[in-house]
């Protein structure tokens, strides 16, 4: 821009409600209580509400895209405390091979299942992944990266746990609505309970072990300790989801493993904005409904993910959520400089 | 006698694997996690070279050798310079770069028995009673002399004096006039173009499948956890002791159990020396 001419930048203000931090609010009127409710209501109003509109073949979608933002939820979870996982699948196998292995062995229902299915699958991955939690960032990556390779590689060639096959005539989940309504509710409750926590201190522990491990170990915190912990918190978050599954196609097989299971989350962590959580639950709304409607282009769709994926990281790195938030919360103007 | 002669060729292999991979993140701290899909992308391309284009194998191997190169650089400047800096952004774009290479050719339908590529040379010869083929003795030798070409090139010439600079310190080498980005993306470039020497080499010795890229990216990576990243020392030992593990255990255990060995050397070497056999202090900042 040349000299002389008027300039503008744009200024921000945040609006008048806040009150000295992001979560305390000094409210005047019942507008400003909706102006805060809202946003908190719509998603739980929305997502109760859409099974009854939402019916056959949409309706499962809804559903697994509930399975996929569970998957999303703790992957942000690892990866507010500096574990990037490139291998959800994992968390989400082991959940839904434990489910099956009792349903299918011993005939358990559902009921029992899904809780054991739930607390062994946290359990398993935590303690599986206990050796490697001294790695950082990349190399914990490619841990990740190989475990669901590795198990699908030696349940194929052992044949354990029905080889190739798979389980198949598993019990089935109660008729009706009961499971569309479980996976929403569980879905709801991680993502309010996920925002909750990383506010907490105990969040602010594992947010301070993502930006520098260092100082949390000089305050004389176990941060491996920390780590399986919150290993364990998503491995039981991706274990429900597996298990979920299970009972849902009554089958589990290899395929729990794949790499859909792993690539989507990050997918959806990535557009929606890493680090909300909000945002990982909004990405995986947004991204399953549109590789069903992308169904005619199968075997392109994960690659289809991977150009999301790239170009959400370089063209809206803050993420869909952040930036909603942020056009939410503040006023926009142009100010004249100069 | 044959343990030890398929323990080298697997270990070599494994170091043909690894040796870009890890000359990239050494020198500019990119974990180029498209390693194993530009391997198979290179094979392909050779391929199409090959069959499509009727070109000989002399010239087609080192076309495709140059494009990978190549596109290592474009990946760099194209893509990674937006998100320099930001390890998880990094982490996703190659990530996402390389599965999207691998499914692509998965949905075109680039992998099956048809596409394997021929050998160089036919025939085998006896080293002590053991029946070795011409192509994978080739692999060996071309393992060999590419490691030493690439020490001579870090240690001898100017552009790996830079190299050596930034891997040690990058703000350092920029106050001193080393371009960071130029030498970054030029690190990136020959290891990708490393990862398409090897795939020039090992290819014909099996078939392309998109689980191969995979393969050969976990490969890569269990190396250069287990020997430490700076030093071609640890990188070598790492290769033979996977290599030399994995064999052992297909022998003895039977094949199916070799996936184990990568994952259960890296558990033990960090159990023990949490840095990698050769990692120095600048690593164990880096990784725990």
């Amino acid at each position: 821009m040349a000299e002389g001419e008027a300039r503008y930048r744009k200024k921000r203000l945040d609006r008048g409600i806040k009150a000295r931090a992001d979560t305390i609010f000094a409210i005047a009127s019942y507008k400003e209580i909706l102006y805060l409710a809202l946003p908190r209501a719509l998603p739980v109003i929305i997502l109760f509400s859409l099974p009854f509109i939402l019916t056959g073949y949409w309706g499962k979608v809804l559903v697994y895209a509930c399975v996929y933002g569970l998957l999303a939820l703790s992957w942000d979870f690892l990866a507010s405390c500096g574990l990037f996982s490139l291998g959800q699948a994992f968390f989400l196998g082991i959940g839904a091979y434990i489910a099956g292995t009792l349903s299918y062995y011993f005939h358990w229902p559902p009921v029992i299942t899904l809780p054991i299915a739930t607390i062994g699958g946290g359990v398993i991955s935590a303690a599986l992944l206990s050796p490697v939690v001294r790695l950082r960032g990349v190399y914990f990556a490619m841990v990740t990266l190989m475990l669901p390779m590795l198990f699908m590689k030696m349940i194929e060639t052992t044949g354990i746990f029905g080889g190739a096959q798979g389980l198949s005539a598993l019990k089935p989940l109660a008729k009706g609505w009961v499971g569309t309504y479980l996976m929403i509710s569980v879905f709801l409750a991680c993502l309010f309970i996920f925002r909750r926590i990383i506010n907490e201190d105990y969040g602010l522990v594992l947010r301070a072990i993502r930006d520098d491990d260092r100082a949390v170990m000089s305050a004389a915190i176990n941060i491996y300790w920390r780590k399986i912990q919150a290993l364990f918190v998503a491995g039981a978050v991706g274990g429900f989801a597996g298990a979920f599954l299970t009972h849902h196609y009554q089958f589990v097989g290899m395929s729990v493993f794949a790499l859909d299971y792993s690539i989507l989350p990050v997918a959806a962590a990535a557009l929606g904005g890493p680090g909300t959580f909000a945002g990982a639950a909004l990405g995986s709304m947004i991204l399953v409904p549109l590789s069903e409607a992308l169904r005619a282009l199968s075997g392109l769709r994960i690659a289809i993910y991977c150009v999301i994926m790239i170009l959400s990281v370089i063209a809206l790195p803050e993420g869909i959520f952040h930036y909603i938030e942020r056009k939410y919360h503040q006023f926009e103007r142009l100010v004249r400089v100069g | 006698m044959s343990l030890l002669i398929y323990g080298t060729i697997t270990s070599i292999i494994l170091a043909l694997y690894a040796v870009g991979f890890s000359l990239a993140y050494g020198i500019s701290g990119l974990a180029n996690f498209a390693h194993g899909a530009l391997y198979i992308l290179t094979g392909y391309l050779v391929w199409a070279f090959l069959n499509q284009l009727g070109l000989p194998y002399f010239l087609s191997a080192p076309l495709s050798v140059v494009i990978i190169g190549f596109l290592g650089f474009v990946l760099y400047w194209g893509l990674l310079l937006r998100v320099r800096g930001v390890p998880l952004a990094e982490l996703i774009v190659t990530f996402a770069a390389g599965v999207a290479i691998l499914e692509l050719l998965m949905w075109k339908g680039f992998y099956g028995i048809q596409y394997s590529l021929p050998l160089f040379v036919r025939g085998g010869v006896k080293l002590g009673g053991v029946a070795v083929d011409y192509q994978r003795l080739f692999v060996v030798g071309t393992g060999i002399v590419l490691i030493v070409l690439l020490y001579l090139f870090v240690h001898h010439t100017k552009i790996g004096l830079a190299f050596r600079g930034m891997a040690q310190n990058e703000r350092t080498a920029l106050s001193v006039g080393i371009e960071s980005d130029w030498i970054g993306s030029l690190s990136l470039a020959v290891g990708s173009a490393l990862a398409a020497v090897a795939a020039v080499v090992v290819l014909p010795l099996g078939v392309m499948e998109s689980a191969i890229g995979y393969e050969v990216l976990i490969y890569a990576l269990a190396v250069a956890i287990i020997g430490g990243l700076e030093s071609t020392l640890g990188m070598i030992v790492g290769s033979f002791i996977i290599g030399f593990g994995q064999v052992a255990t297909a022998r003895y255990l039977g094949p199916k159990w070799m996936i184990i060995v990568p994952l259960t050397a890296i558990v033990l070497v960090l159990a023990i020396r949490p840095s990698g056999l050769f990692g120095q202090f600048k690593e164990l900042e880096e990784r725990i």
